[in-house]
Formats: C-alpha cells, sequence, structure tokens
C-alpha cells in the first residue's frame, strides 16, 4: 500500500508537533554580560545574567560606573556651589535636582519663600518632568524596536528646553534655585510662549498613545513584563511612577508638597493597578499629560511680587539637621543636609530614586527571557548618574 | 591598499581617497553622562541631524568606527573599558572629547573617582567644550575634523595639535 503524498505531509507535521511538545531541548548554562556601554541601558549600568538558554536564572546589577563622589565633593563646596553639582545628578530633569537641596538649605535658615519664587519654581519643577519623561516616552519605543518614538520625542523635548533655557540660561544645567528664591523673573512674553509648548506637549503624548497604545507589538511585549506586586514595590523602596505604576497612591506632590505649590492645584495622581512594563508606561504617559495640565493652571494664577526674600549676600546656614524630599521626575529625591554653621555643608546624604528603582532587577528578572531584560531596563527608567551619584 | 601603506599616493588620490572618508565617518557613541544626551540630540533628532554631514551614527560596533565620541564624566572604573574599544577600532581612527568632563574633569575636578581628562588615555583629536555642549558645538567640532580629514596626508597622520572647538 502506498502512502499518499498527503498522508506523509501529516506525518511530518505530526511528528515535527510532537517534537515541539514532548522533547524538551537541552540548554546550556551562560553568563551573559550588558554593558557597561550599552544603549539600553541609559548610560553605564552593567548587567550580569546568568542564563538557562534563553531564560535568565540571575541577574545582577554592577553599579559605580558613574560614580562621581557626590556626597563628598558637597562637603568642600559652599552653598550656592552644591546646586552646581547636583544638577548633574539626574541630568534629564535638572532643575528638580536643585530644589530639595535648597528646600532643606532653606528650612534651616528659616527662610520664607515669596510666593511667586515658590509658583515659579513649581513650573520649573514641571518643565524638567516633561523634559525628562518626553524622553522615555520615546525611549522606550526604541528599545522595543520602534523607531519613530524617540523623534518625536527629541523633537518635542527641544520646544520645552528652549522655555527653560528662556527663563534660567541653560538647557540642561539651569543652576537657577536660591535660596530664598530665584535668581531672575520670567522674561517677557514667557507665559505665552509656555503655553503654546503645553499645547505641542499634549499633542506629542496624543501622538505616542495612537503609535504605541494600539500598537500589538508593543502591548506583547510589555504586558505581563516584569510584573512588580505592590508589596515587594514598596519592600524594595521604589517610588515615582513605578510605585504608582504597582496600584500603591502614593505620591510626594500631593502628600507632602514642602514649599511647592501643588495643594493649590486641581489635579490628579494616576495609578495602575498591573504592575507590569506597561503600566509603568501608561503611568508616565498620563504624569505627562497632566503636568502639561498643572502647568496651564500655575501660568493663570501666577501670582506677582518679588522672587527673591531677603537673605545675607554670603550665606552661612546655622547649625542643625534638615530632610526634604520631593517627588522628582524618577521618583522620591531627598536630601539629608546637616550643617555645622559654616559656608558648605558639613554633610549631605543623597536619596535618589533610581537607585531604590534599580534594586528590583535581580527580583524582577528571575525566569524571564532575555528581549525582556531590555524591556524591563527600559520601563523601570532610571538615569546613571542618580543610581551611583 | 599597498599603495597607501607605502606613503607614495599620488595626490589626486590622496584627495579622492579623504574625500570618500571624510563623508563616510561612522560613529561610535561612547554615551556617558549629560552630554550623552546632548549627543542624542544631535546625533537622534531631527532638529540637529547629523547625517546630513554625512556621519552615520549606528555602527553595530566599534570594529566599524572611524570615529569615537567620548561623551561625559569618564570614571576610574570606566577606563579599561574605554581603552578596550578604542583598541577594536580600526585605522584610522579619530576622537571627539566632548564636554568638560571628557576633557579635564570639569566639576569634578576634586574628585576621587573621576579621571581628569580622556587625554590621558587615548590620543584626542577634537575637544569640544562646555557643561554640556550644546548639540551645534558638537557638529562644529565634526565638521572641523571632517577639514581636517580633507587636507590629510596618510602619512603624516598624526602630525599637528588637536582641534579646540568655538
Amino acid at each position: 500500500m502506498s502512502v499518499t503524498e498527503r498522508e506523509q505531509r501529516a506525518f511530518i507535521a505530526a511528528a515535527a508537533a510532537d517534537a515541539r511538545v514532548n522533547v524538551e531541548l537541552e540548554t546550556e548554562g551562560m553568563t551573559l554580560n550588558i554593558g557597561p556601554q550599552h544603549p539600553a541601558t541609559h548610560g553605564t549600568l552593567r548587567i550580569i545574567a546568568r542564563l538557562d538558554g534563553e531564560q535568565v536564572v540571575a541577574a545582577e546589577p554592577v553599579m559605580g560606573y558613574m560614580h562621581r563622589g557626590y556626597e563628598k565633593l558637597a562637603e568642600v563646596r559652599t552653598y550656592p556651589q552644591v546646586t552646581t553639582l547636583i544638577n548633574r545628578i539626574d541630568w534629564l530633569g535638572s532643575f528638580a535636582n536643585e530644589v530639595p537641596f535648597i528646600l532643606a538649605a532653606e528650612q534651616l535658615m528659616e527662610v520664607e519663600v515669596p510666593p511667586r519664587a515658590a509658583w515659579i519654581r513649581t513650573i520649573l519643577f514641571e518643565l524638567s518632568r516633561l523634559a525628562n519623561i518626553a524622553l522615555f516616552l520615546g525611549d522606550m519605543g526604541v528599545q522595543l524596536g520602534a523607531l519613530t518614538p524617540v523623534f518625536f520625542a527629541f523633537r518635542d523635548r527641544e520646544f520645552v528646553l528652549n522655555q527653560i533655557e528662556a527663563v534660567t540660561g541653560g538647557r540642561f544645567h539651569p543652576n537657577f534655585d536660591r535660596i530664598g528664591g530665584l535668581k531672575d523673573d520670567l522674561p517677557k512674553g514667557w507665559i505665552e510662549e509656555t503655553r503654546g509648548v503645553m499645547v505641542k506637549m499634549r499633542t506629542f503624548c496624543d501622538e505616542l498613545e495612537d503609535l504605541l497604545m494600539g500598537n500589538e507589538i508593543f502591548e506583547a511585549r510589555t504586558r505581563g513584563v516584569g510584573v512588580i506586586p505592590a508589596d515587594i514595590a514598596l519592600s524594595y523602596g521604589l517610588s515615582g511612577a513605578n510605585l504608582r505604576a504597582s496600584g500603591v497612591d502614593w505620591d510626594m506632590r500631593r502628600d507632602n508638597p514642602c514649599g511647592l505649590v501643588y495643594d493649590q492645584l486641581d489635579w490628579k495622581v494616576w495609578t495602575h493597578p498591573d504592575g507590569d512594563s506597561f503600566a509603568r508606561y501608561w503611568v508616565r504617559l498620563q504624569e505627562t499629560r497632566e503636568a502639561t495640565y498643572m502647568v496651564e493652571q500655575m501660568l493663570d494664577g501666577l501670582p506677582a511680587g518679588p522672587v527673591m526674600a531677603k537673605v545675607p549676600v554670603i550665606i552661612k546656614v546655622p547649625a542643625g539637621e534638615a530632610y526634604v524630599a520631593t517627588e522628582n521626575p524618577l521618583g522620591v529625591m531627598g536630601y539629608y543636609v546637616v550643617s555645622k554653621g559654616d559656608l558648605g555643608p558639613f554633610r549631605v546624604k543623597i536619596r535618589s530614586a533610581s537607585f531604590n528603582n534599580i534594586s528590583v532587577t535581580p527580583w524582577v528578572m528571575r525566569g524571564v527571557y532575555v528581549p525582556d531584560v531590555i524591556t524591563i531596563l527600559a520601563s523601570l527608567y532610571f538615569i546613571l548618574g542618580d543610581i551611583d551619584r | 591598499m599597498g599603495l597607501v601603506e607605502s606613503g607614495k599616493m599620488p595626490a589626486p588620490l590622496t584627495k579622492l581617497l579623504n574625500i570618500g572618508r571624510k563623508y563616510s565617518l561612522w560613529v561610535y557613541q561612547w554615551g556617558l553622562a549629560c552630554c550623552a544626551i546632548e549627543m542624542g540630540a544631535a546625533f537622534g533628532s531631527p532638529r540637529y541631524d547629523v547625517m546630513r554631514l554625512g556621519v552615520i551614527p549606528f555602527p553595530a560596533s566599534p570594529r566599524q568606527a572611524d570615529l569615537v565620541v567620548v561623551s561625559g564624566t569618564v570614571t576610574d572604573k570606566m577606563v579599561p573599558s574605554i581603552l578596550r574599544l578604542y583598541e577594536q577600532m580600526p585605522d584610522p581612527k579619530y576622537v571627539i572629547s566632548m564636554g568638560s568632563c571628557a576633557n579635564c574633569g570639569g566639576p569634578y575636578w576634586d574628585s576621587y573617582s573621576v579621571t581628569k581628562g580622556i587625554d590621558q588615555i587615548i590620543p584626542v583629536d577634537v575637544y569640544v567644550p562646555g557643561c554640556p555642549p550644546r548639540p551645534e558645538a558638537l557638529l562644529e567640532g565634526i565638521v572641523l575634523l571632517q577639514e581636517r580629514i580633507a587636507n590629510e596626508d596618510m602619512t603624516a597622520r598624526w602630525k599637528g595639535d588637536p582641534i579646540v572647538v568655538g
């Protein structure tokens, strides 16, 4: 009896299916080194991953490639000089780094900031948040193989940087915050221009939503990848959008505004119950849009008056200790300042968000596949300067 | 290319070769700190768009690159990796040092962990000062480097002082 071609094909297909299902291919252990210089690590993070086939058995982040010794350097700088340094911790949202340190110094000096200075501070804080997260929104696309979003991100981020530059004179490192207020007032016509930029940023958010949110590949690669439950997120000390994406409703802007004017605005804290990479992207996208509305409200309610309180020319901070934390673009950033009454701080302890955010990687990367490592790293969103300091 | 190595290249041929090298610079990006973002803005953003200068910023490996842009703070821990990947690049190779940190240590001049200048480790062709330099400054550095490549005699590769932008 001759075998027909059809039967032969069916037999081959069944055998192939059997081989796929029943035969477990033997996999070898392997150590994969990612970084320290890799575009997916946003700088110089190094990840040592032990693999079994294509699955990660254990992953360990190696830090310190960007350690610049901030806490030691701050001991030999005066208070106004420290802001120049700490601009460069989180280099995407530089102005936001200055604010908690200056607030801590003001707390020690018991200086009351004029209301206009507090409002402009909050506006610039939110603008640096926009500049920071806009790049994440585009960059996450690149990590997953979509090249278009990052061009949009760089294009629209320039408008925000222009606005920051118009006020402070620096695209990246403004060094604009002073103890007792701000260096200067807003330039003429800035408020109207900023309104236009906020509209552009909202269009940018809509475009990215169109490009990525409904995209099947994007959803397949992010949904259910790198799930961090709420209790794990809290125990590892995650903060910012990473924590809110795990369903924890915690935002320092609302819970402890300490000197900034968030309590006078009408806004919403966005959370997502899933805790996966998609949720982290979604929360950041909503926060970007929320930030544009917040800036518009602040532009409407901007009070008149001086931008600088009366402070001595040579600043000496009285002895004492203060800790101030704010909700920076990457998460909670705090400065613990110890003063002994000198021109410079005696000791500055910096609590930066990314260090804690990255500490969850060994937990979350166990058992994921190699391409998901990149997804998780991109969605956790850290800045190397913020980790190593 | 025995002709190039012999050092007896006729001038018109050198010029032709140099035009080819000038407009197909493959840049390996060594992005380290803040300057990496400005470098990204120069290389990847529609406003600055480096590709119109004939620069291709996305080689897969340093072994395909002609130019490396070291942008950002170089720490002592990072130096061995930079040296290793620089040595993997094929000759003729060029180095742009971008930003104050890579030039001389910048604001971390008294830090215990920062290398004060990448020129202690690898030869630098163009220094781009600034903290961080604007993307335009990096583009000017690349244009100046292209000018140098255009007039370069292959046998006298390492003569001349490095360029300083601005």
